[in-house]
């Protein structure tokens, strides 16, 4: 078992949560912690409660055992996992983010790279542009904790990659913490401080190398794809725009060296 | 010179006709529209409740809609009977039950026919005191919900997270639709409110780019809807509800065209 690092601020923490619906345990004795400034990664296989566990944290499921610790007035910024505007409502990008919040529109549609969006219908953007507004309108809220339940659905690997250098560099400019789900394991390891295996219980959990190499890992996963992780890691010598074009690494993309 | 009666069936069903479309856009948005007939239909069962008890029939509308409004929150709890199956149900059983409850009444004359389809050349005063009253609370209402209701219209789950009361919202959302119902009753009858709701908005769907937009264009259709309703109603001597009805379907056909060739071109 690998453990956790110590962290700085707890912005949440679910400690023993546990989770039934109807006789299905979805969740047994679940601890995970996430603090300012912190990126973590829940990755799982398919029905491994990480939507569940998400929900539990934001408080839209109450557990069932255990109990979640929300830092007093923390600011949530939240990404659901299925986001589908319906067509028969008109709106803009620009009308959705007013909605949203009182502050610049300009400002945070230029900070995810998606200032020229803004008199765009919602129904006509493609799902990497979507998803960037809606990171948009999450930054509106001046959030504490930003909650993404696979952001990275629809995107082609450029633009997953784009989209993870740009929460690493919202966490580093803005002091955020990140809860993610992602079950895209080549690329979760890229820009995430903490892995936390998920199957109904916590498998293990730490620093991504680490955990890549426990055993519980490998046998959740497979050897394999644990090497692959390995392998994807020492690939990664530069980085893609949102369209999946290579582009020179540079500090203002927040690209690894 | 225009005629009073016809100064004050224009006044009422315009009042009533600027309340309803911006509702009606969020029926359409929601896709209540289902739940809007199911409150209108059983509206009967209130204007029997009414003649019955011998308080105001729009007193006793209010309360059926509100009654009909708390039973779909308190069903949507259990999963073994669908929504729309149970909306079915509310909808007939209470126009039968209304119905039913009028054949009782011997001694008064009721007409019927202009609860079920209104009978706007026949409003008074007193009527339009109502629509006018109740008009002004189901917009200020709305103008106060309007941010949280299109929050959680846009994704439910997304609004919670958010703080967004949702049920308190919702329940506001389902009163203002209730009151709605009962002040349009006497202008197109409980048979044709949905459509008071639910044409004007969706013919502009296509000419609007945000909902701010479509709700105000709409209000602009069911006003000229109304209008154009009632002349031709007195035109060729045709019954004045449907005749709103008519004139509502007509703009929202040619709002379909506009719409499609705007889209072509774009």
């Amino acid at each position: 078992m690998v453990t956790d690092p110590i962290t700085s601020e707890a912005l949440v923490r679910a400690s023993g949560v546990d989770l039934r619906i109807g006789r299905t345990q979805i969740l047994s004795h679940v601890d995970m912690t996430v603090g300012r400034g912190e990126i973590v990664t829940l990755v799982g296989p398919n029905g491994a409660g990480k939507s569940s566990l998400v929900r539990v944290v934001l408080g839209l499921l109450a557990p069932s055992g255990g109990e979640v610790w929300r830092q007093p007035s923390l600011r949530i910024g939240y990404l659901p996992q299925t986001l589908n505007i319906d067509p028969v409502l008109p709106i803009t990008v620009r009308r959705l983010l007013a909605l949203a919040g009182t502050g610049s529109a300009a400002k945070v549609l230029a900070e995810v790279g998606a200032g020229e969006l803004a008199e765009r219908a919602l129904q006509d953007l493609s799902g990497g542009e979507f998803q960037r507004v809606m990171l948009a309108r999450a930054l509106l809220r001046e959030p504490d904790l930003l909650v993404l339940d696979e952001p990275l659905r629809g995107i082609d690997l450029g633009g997953q990659l784009a989209l993870y250098d740009l929460i690493s560099r919202l966490r580093r400019d803005r002091g955020i913490g990140v809860l993610m789900v992602s079950h895209d394991l080549h690329i979760v390891m890229a820009a995430t401080d903490r892995v936390v295996c998920l199957n109904q219980h916590v498998c293990c959990s730490g620093a991504p190398e680490a955990v890549s190499r426990s055993p519980e890992y490998a046998a959740l996963f497979g050897t394999a794809a644990a090497r692959q992780l390995a392998v994807y890691a020492h690939q990664h010598d530069h980085t893609h725009d949102m369209h999946g074009h290579v582009v020179e690494n540079s500090d203002a993309l927040g690209g690894r060296p | 010179m225009i005629d009073d009666f016809l100064i004050r069936a224009l006044a009422a069903g315009v009042g009533v006709a600027v309340v309803a479309a911006p509702l009606g856009c969020f029926v359409v948005w929601r896709r209540m529209a289902y739940f809007g007939a199911t409150l209108a239909h059983s509206a009967l069962l209130g204007v029997a409740l009414g003649l019955v008890l011998g308080f105001d029939l729009l007193l006793g509308v209010a309360v059926s809609s509100v009654a009909v409004t708390l039973i779909v929150v308190l069903f949507q709890r259990q999963r073994l009977i669908g929504s729309d199956t149970l909306l079915g149900i509310l909808a007939h059983s209470g126009l039968a039950v209304g119905l039913v409850a009028l054949s009782f009444l011997r001694g008064v004359r009721v007409d019927l026919m202009a609860y079920l389809f209104g009978d706007v050349l026949a409003v008074t005063m007193g009527d339009i005191a109502w629509i006018y009253g109740g008009g002004a609370l189901v917009l200020a209402t709305l103008v106060l919900i309007w941010r949280p209701l299109l929050a959680l219209t846009i994704h439910e789950e997304l609004a919670r997270a958010e703080g967004v009361p949702v049920l308190r919202v919702q329940i506001a959302f389902m009163l203002t639709l209730a009151v709605t119902v009962a002040i349009a009753m006497k202008v197109v009858g409980v048979l044709l409110i949905i459509s008071l709701l639910i044409i004007p908005a969706a013919a502009v769907r296509g000419l609007s780019r945000t909902p701010e937009q479509m709700a105000i264009l709409g209000a602009v259709v069911g006003a000229l809807s109304v209008v154009g309703g009632l002349f031709a109603s007195l035109q060729w001597d045709t019954p004045s509800g449907p005749s709103i009805v008519v004139m509502a379907t007509v703009i929202f056909t040619l709002g379909l065209a506009v719409g499609a060739m705007r889209q072509a071109r774009a």
